[in-house]
Order: C-alpha cells, then sequence, then structure tokens
C-alpha cells in the first residue's frame, strides 16, 4: 500500500510584515520574537505537533536566512521525520514559469508536487502572523463532519474592527453564503482567521483553474474562495472562541506580549496540555542582583537584572545595568540597558545598545505611542528618544 | 587536537552525598538551577571536540538515561559515535563490577573498536570549565603514559582522595591515598579526570585481570610509579568538588557570584536536556533578590540568595531565602525556608517554617508533600 498523510499543513511564511517597520528589515515576519523566548512561527508549528500533524511545509520568500536558520531540521517541534516533518519551501526555477511567489494562492499552487507527494487527503493553510492555540484536529473533525469542500476557521470580532477582516456571512448551521473580503458595511462580525482546511483534491483543482484565470490576483481571500463559493462547493465556517491576536501591527505585537502577564493572563503561554515548542537558547538561569527589582514581568535565561523591571517582557541574555528603568516594554535577545537609562513603553529589538542614562519611549498614557529600535542599535549616553519614533540606525550624541 | 574517546563514570563517589543519590546517579545529581552535573562534564568534552562517549552506569541510572537521552541535546546524537550507553554487563557467574578498573574491563570491547589515540576518564563528582584538549597537548608533548589532573585547593572533608606531588618537569614522584592532613591543608588533588592512551589503557586493564588488579589507583598507580610516565596537569580555574551535602550546598551558593558564573558559563555552552519550560513569571508581589531563577518558574512571593530550578512556584507571602529550590516544587503562602534544600517535586503547604543552617542545610527529599 502506498504511504500517505492524512492532512499536510502549509504554512504561508513569506510576508514581509511590512506594518513592523524596523523588526522586519531583515527578517520575515514570521521569525520576529515573542514572549520572551519565542518567535511566532512557534505558535503553529506548535499547533500543528500538537494537533498530530507532523508533515508542514513552511512556504518562505522575503528574508529568510533567520527563518530558514530557526526551523532547522524542525527538531525543537519534533518535526524530524523519516517520512513528513517540516519542509522549507522558497520559490524555485523550473523549465517554464519561473516565478517568486506572487500571492497566497499561488505560493500553494507553485507546491502541489509538495502536497502530492503525501497524498493527503486534507490540506491544511496556516499563516505565520498569529498567536494563539489552536487544535486543528477538532477542526479537521468538523471538516469531516459536515462533508465540507472547504472550512473556514473563524472568530467574532467587534464590528468596529470588523472591515479589516475577510467576513464571513453564514446560515444557522455554520455554512457560508457570502464571503466579503474586508467589506465597508460588514453584515456579520465572523472574522476569517485565514485558516482554511480544504478536502484535497478539490484544492488541487481551484488552484488549477485560479492559475489559468489571468484576472486573478492569486489570492485565497479575494479569488480562490470566492470562485469556489460560487462554484456551489460546501464550504463551513467553524468557530473558534479561544485568545487569537493578529500581530501585524508594532501595537498588537506589543498588546499581544503584554496579554502575558497578570495573575490570570490572556494568554497563558506556560499551558503544559498545550506546550508551545521553540528553539531554546543556550543561556544559564537569570540572574536578579541586590539591586534588581523585577515585577510582573516575563522573564527569559541568561539575564542579568539589577535595576528596575515592570510590566515588560525581556528576551534571553538582556542586561539591565543599576539604576536602569524598563517599564512597559519589549525588549529582546542579547540587549543591554546601561545604567541610568530608561526604557517606557517600547520594543526594543534584538542586540540593542540603549546608553547610560539615556531615555526611549515616554510612560504609557492615551496619547503615548511605542517606540521601536531595530536589530543591533546602539544608542548613545544621554540621548532622548521621543515617544512614537522608529530608529534602524545607531544613534549618536 | 588529537583525537580522544571519553569515558564518564557516572556512579563513583555516591557515598558522599547519599541523600541526593538515593534514586538517581552522581551524574544526574540536578545543579545550577538547570543542569545536572553531567551537563558539565559532558559539555566540556563537546566544547574539546570530543565526539564519542561512553557513559559508564552500574545503577540507579533511569533518571541518567531520562536525562540524557539520545544525547542530541549535546549535539551527541552521532551515527559514528556520539554518546554511547554503557550499562552493566557481565559474563555469566561473574559478578559485578565495584571499581573503576572492573568496570574497564568490562568494557574493553567498546575501547577495542574505536580507533582515537587518547581516552579522557572522568567522574561526575566536580563542576568546572576545563579545555580538554589543552590537557591532551600537555599530555602528548610530555608523550605520557597517563596524565592525571590536579587542582590545588583545601582537602576539606573528604574522605577519599588523592594527594599527587611532582617533579619540577610535573613528573608525579609520589601519590598518597587518602592520607590523614591537617585542618586546613592545601594540596595538589587528583580531581578524577584522566587521560590516557588508549592501546596503553586496554593493556593495563588486561594486566590487571592476569594479576588480578582491582584498584585503579594503589594496584597501577602507586605500584607502577616509577616504571609509567604519569604527569599531572594542573588546573587552576574553578573547581567545585561536590564531596559532601555542604559542598554541594556551598558550590551552588558560588554560582550567585557574577564571577563564577562567566568562568562556568561564559565562554562556552554549557548544555543541558531541553524542557520547553516558557519563561520565568515574575508576579506583582515578587520580590528577588540575588537568586538565580530557572526558565518556567512563577514567583509572587519573596527569593533572597537562592537557586531555582525550573518550574519552581512561590505563592505569595512565602518566603524563601539561602535555599535550593529544585524542579517544580511548589512553595505554598506564607511558607519560609531558611537554608532548605528541597529536591525535585517537593510539595510544601501554607505557613510552614523550614530551616537548616549554611554547614547543615535542611534536606527534603524528592517528591515529599509537606
Amino acid at each position: 500500500m502506498q504511504r500517505r498523510k492524512e492532512c499536510v499543513a502549509m504554512l504561508l511564511a513569506g510576508g514581509q510584515g511590512s506594518r513592523l517597520y524596523a523588526l522586519t528589515t531583515n527578517i520575515a515576519k514570521p521569525a520576529v520574537a515573542f514572549g520572551a523566548k519565542y518567535r511566532i512561527i512557534d505558535f503553529p508549528l506548535s499547533n500543528c505537533v500538537n494537533s498530530g500533524i507532523d508533515t508542514v511545509g513552511v512556504l518562505t520568500q522575503y528574508q529568510p536566512l533567520i527563518l530558514n536558520e530557526y526551523i532547522g531540521n524542525g527538531q525543537p517541534w519534533d518535526l524530524d521525520r523519516t517520512y513528513g516533518g517540516v519542509h522549507i519551501l522558497s520559490p524555485y526555477q523550473a523549465k517554464t514559469n519561473s516565478s517568486w511567489y506572487a500571492g497566497t494562492a499561488n505560493a500553494i499552487y507553485q507546491n502541489l508536487h509538495f502536497m502530492k507527494m503525501y497524498n493527503p487527503e486534507y490540506v491544511l493553510i496556516l499563516s505565520g502572523d498569529h498567536i494563539y492555540k489552536m487544535d486543528y484536529s477538532a477542526m479537521l473533525k468538523a471538516h469531516k463532519a459536515t462533508g465540507a469542500d472547504c472550512t473556514i476557521a473563524a472568530i467574532d470580532v467587534p464590528l468596529s474592527e470588523a472591515s479589516r477582516f475577510g467576513i464571513l456571512n453564514t446560515n444557522p448551521d455554520g455554512s457560508i453564503y457570502q464571503f466579503e473580503e474586508k467589506p465597508k458595511q460588514p453584515k456579520s462580525t465572523l472574522a476569517s482567521m485565514g485558516i482554511y482546511i480544504f478536502s484535497a483534491q478539490k484544492l488541487f483543482k481551484y488552484l488549477e483553474a485560479d492559475d489559468a484565470n489571468p484576472n486573478s490576483s492569486k489570492d485565497f481571500g479575494k479569488d480562490v474562495l470566492p470562485a469556489m463559493l460560487n462554484a456551489g462547493e460546501k464550504m463551513y465556517s467553524y468557530r473558534f472562541d479561544g485568545y487569537w491576536k493578529d500581530v501585524g501591527t508594532i501595537a498588537s505585537l506589543w498588546e499581544a506580549n503584554m496579554d502575558l502577564l497578570g495573575d490570570n493572563p490572556e494568554f497563558d503561554i506556560a499551558d503544559k496540555s498545550w506546550k508551545i515548542h521553540s528553539r531554546n537558547p543556550l543561556a544559564p538561569p537569570e540572574h536578579i542582583g541586590e539591586t534588581g527589582v523585577v515585577k510582573n514581568a516575563m522573564v527569559a535565561l541568561g539575564c542579568e537584572i539589577n535595576g528596575v523591571v515592570e510590566n515588560s517582557i525581556l528576551g534571553s541574555n538582556v542586561i539591565v545595568e543599576k539604576g536602569a528603568v524598563v517599564k512597559d516594554a519589549v525588549v529582546l535577545a542579547n540587549s543591554v540597558i546601561k545604567a541610568g537609562a530608561t526604557v517606557s513603553y517600547s520594543i526594543i529589538d534584538e542586540n540593542v545598545t540603549v546608553g547610560k542614562n539615556a531615555n526611549i519611549g515616554v510612560s504609557k498614557d492615551a496619547t503615548a505611542e511605542i517606540v521601536v529600535l531595530g536589530r543591533g542599535v546602539t544608542v548613545a549616553d544621554g540621548v532622548t528618544v521621543d515617544k512614537g519614533q522608529m530608529h534602524e540606525k545607531d544613534i549618536l550624541a | 587536537m588529537a583525537s580522544a574517546i571519553g569515558i564518564i563514570f557516572a556512579n563513583l563517589h555516591e557515598e558522599n552525598v547519599p541523600e541526593l543519590v538515593r534514586r538517581r546517579t552522581m551524574a544526574s545529581i540536578p545543579y545550577g538551577g538547570r543542569y545536572r552535573i553531567i551537563d558539565f562534564v559532558l559539555s566540556n568534552m563537546v566544547n574539546s571536540g570530543i565526539t564519542t562517549v561512553g557513559l559508564m552506569t552500574s545503577n540507579n541510572y533511569r533518571s541518567l538515561i531520562d536525562h540524557i537521552g539520545s544525547g542530541k541535546d549535546w549535539d551527541l546524537a552521532r551515527k559514528d559515535g556520539g554518546l554511547i550507553l554503557l550499562p552493566p554487563f557481565s559474563e555469566k557467574h561473574d559478578k559485578l563490577y565495584t571499581t573503576r578498573l572492573e568496570a574497564l574491563n568490562s568494557v574493553t570491547g567498546f575501547l577495542n573498536r574505536r580507533k582515537e589515540k587518547y581516552v579522557v576518564l572522568t567522574d561526575c563528582d566536580g563542576v568546572m570549565r576545563v579545555d580538554i584538549a589543552d590537557i591532551i597537548e600537555q599530555h602528548e608533548s610530555k608523550n605520557a603514559d597517563i596524565t592525571l589532573v590536579t587542582h590545588y585547593g583545601k582537602v576539606g572533608n573528604r574522605k577519599d582522595f588523592m594527594l599527587v606531588n611532582t617533579d619540577n618537569d610535573g613528573r608525579v614522584n609520589e601519590i598518597k591515598l587518602s592520607p590523614h592532613v591537617a585542618d586546613g591543608t592545601k594540596a595538589d588533588i587528583f580531581i578524577n579526570m584522566m587521560v590516557i592512551n588508549r592501546q596503553f589503557l586496554l593493556n593495563l586493564v588486561e594486566e590487571s585481570v592476569t594479576h588480578g588488579f582491582i584498584s585503579f589507583e594503589s594496584d597501577i598507580l602507586i605500584k607502577q610509579l616509577d616504571s609509567l610516565k604519569i604527569y599531572r596537569y594542573d588546573y587552576q580555574g574553578y573547581y567545585a568538588g561536590i564531596d559532601s551535602m555542604s559542598a554541594y550546598y556551598k558550590h551552588n551558593m558560588e554560582l550567585l557570584d557574577k564571577d563564577v558564573r562567566d568562568e562556568l558559563f561564559g565562554a562556552r555552552d554549557i548544555y543541558t536536556k531541553v524542557r520547553d519550560s516558557a519563561p520565568s513569571k515574575y508576579g506583582e508581589g515578587a520580590v528577588v533578590k540575588n537568586s538565580l531563577i530557572s526558565d518556567g518558574c512563577e514567583i509572587e512571593g519573596v527569593v533572597e540568595n537562592s537557586i531555582l530550578f525550573r518550574g519552581v512556584k512561590v505563592a505569595k507571602g512565602a518566603v524563601v531565602k539561602n535555599s535550593i529550590v529544585m524542579q517544580d516544587n511548589i512553595i505554598g503562602q506564607n511558607t519560609a525556608l531558611d537554608c532548605v534544600i528541597t529536591d525535585k517535586n517537593v510539595v510544601i503547604s501554607d505557613r510552614k517554617t523550614l530551616g537548616g543552617c549554611a554547614t547543615l542545610p535542611y534536606y527534603i527529599p524528592k517528591g515529599t508533600r509537606l
């Protein structure tokens, strides 16, 4: 008997994430650090393995170096398998039609041969932009139960935000009668999460048709899903009620980090029943010094804290010197906050040095905007960086 | 570096810390927040370019196997060599080995099959960061048969130890086994690590069987001191010898000193088993001073001058001082600990007060519920 996989996951990880500005200058959005020691892609990958899906194609395009290096052979997620496992799928040259991925549907289309290698019954399409814990196997079960050709995971969003999403208009049984991409006047608040399960043969058929259509923008939300609906295919929504956050903007990325804090955090990242796996830093336990004060914070290994850290998230090997204050901030791995400096309401990328007595950002209030310091930036001693500023280059005195 | 393999003795010296090894090996004693003693031993080998390591175990090695797995966390899951577990093995009617020499006799097959020129033998009773490549280099340049690694320090309360004297060239000319010394005496103490030529070791083992030798120290090193070229390597870095419960406590606490941390962890990575714990979390009421906190901890109370292993929960109002709290402990509300070592999975309910003193820390065994 031919070996096959029941379900293959395809993870769209090629996005630039241009609204994350300096944070994605050199890395793809799914590789952006989150929650002290994780990267965004840890969440869909961990969801896959925790849901029993062990074959994942990761489609990369924009600045893939750090992402590829991070995923490696997939071992941290138990995805180093002899049959299946994680595979990086980058655009490639062929005898005809060599091209970059032109859209989400085109990216999947260009990897039809990868999916067909496993002869799957179902294909799960994911994106690398969200923080959430979700059991895809429950969604697959629902997909089978309804006999759908396509099942779209959906979440209730506030009406005021509905026009930012693809909105599903559904019948009481969950079947979809209309699909509206970013509608100005949304008829419902049920938003597509960009997570689709297709019966594989249907997906292949519609991807081929979409590729042949010169008027298509090669996008799932704009082209493939409407085409399937118009042709009368069975499409169902799958309601998800848990925590789900798009971290595509500086503000939402900061908020999602803060959602990890508190006695009853919005998002429980320490949940032992649904472990989030990641490539772990090699570092000793963090040391909190005699003068260190750490309150309502999440701190990764290897940190040396002799200053004050409050309402903040610290990546591995961060140094906060004596007299420095880090408040309402996200500081990523290997950054140094020197003596007497203050960092408020900011996202500080990896390998940043904030000089002595420098002032980064202002305390969080209604009008404050988040400061972003890009990877490797050095801020000279005593410099003030005002709210909302974004820097990719060193800031001199 | 010339090619070498490692052999680690997981169980030797367990009599010094009986509480800690009741259900585990010397090698798998938790140390420094998120490590076990063997992590330092293995990392020294890997960081020195040794990629074939035989791990000799004799009993209670379940926790060690659980920790080591395939060896991949130390980059030792290899097709050629890698980490090779050497549990007890004996021909019918033979009894299991009790000494280093008998143990070596049981792994001549492994020693024979390898092609590397040298063998690095080491026990798991010390924590240090040593460049083994440098030891081998000296071994080669002296054209030695055996190089013993020594550290100059206080003999202290050691019961079973070996002192080494050398001539000006570093050649060993006197070995004393556990001599009586005055309090506070400092000496060159053998720290249970040596380099030896593989073929030479095989010959020695064969010879020992013929002559009925039992002890590596008294039957080989001392008896053949003049005929063998035995040199010593003077290790001058930080050394934490785990030869008693109070030494275990004291050396763990030394990690609160930044200089010690920098030396032990600074230049090279210390590998350990990955557990995928979440980063540690500090609550509104957390007051943490001069302490090492590992991943997965949740702290709501006070922690001072202490070492917390992975996944420890310190509830509101709890005060943990001068203590070593091992993996997955739960310290209840308003409970106070001072100079306590709690082994893994200990749960201490609310409003308890427990204490020892620095020279005699109060030890709470694995899995205790109070």
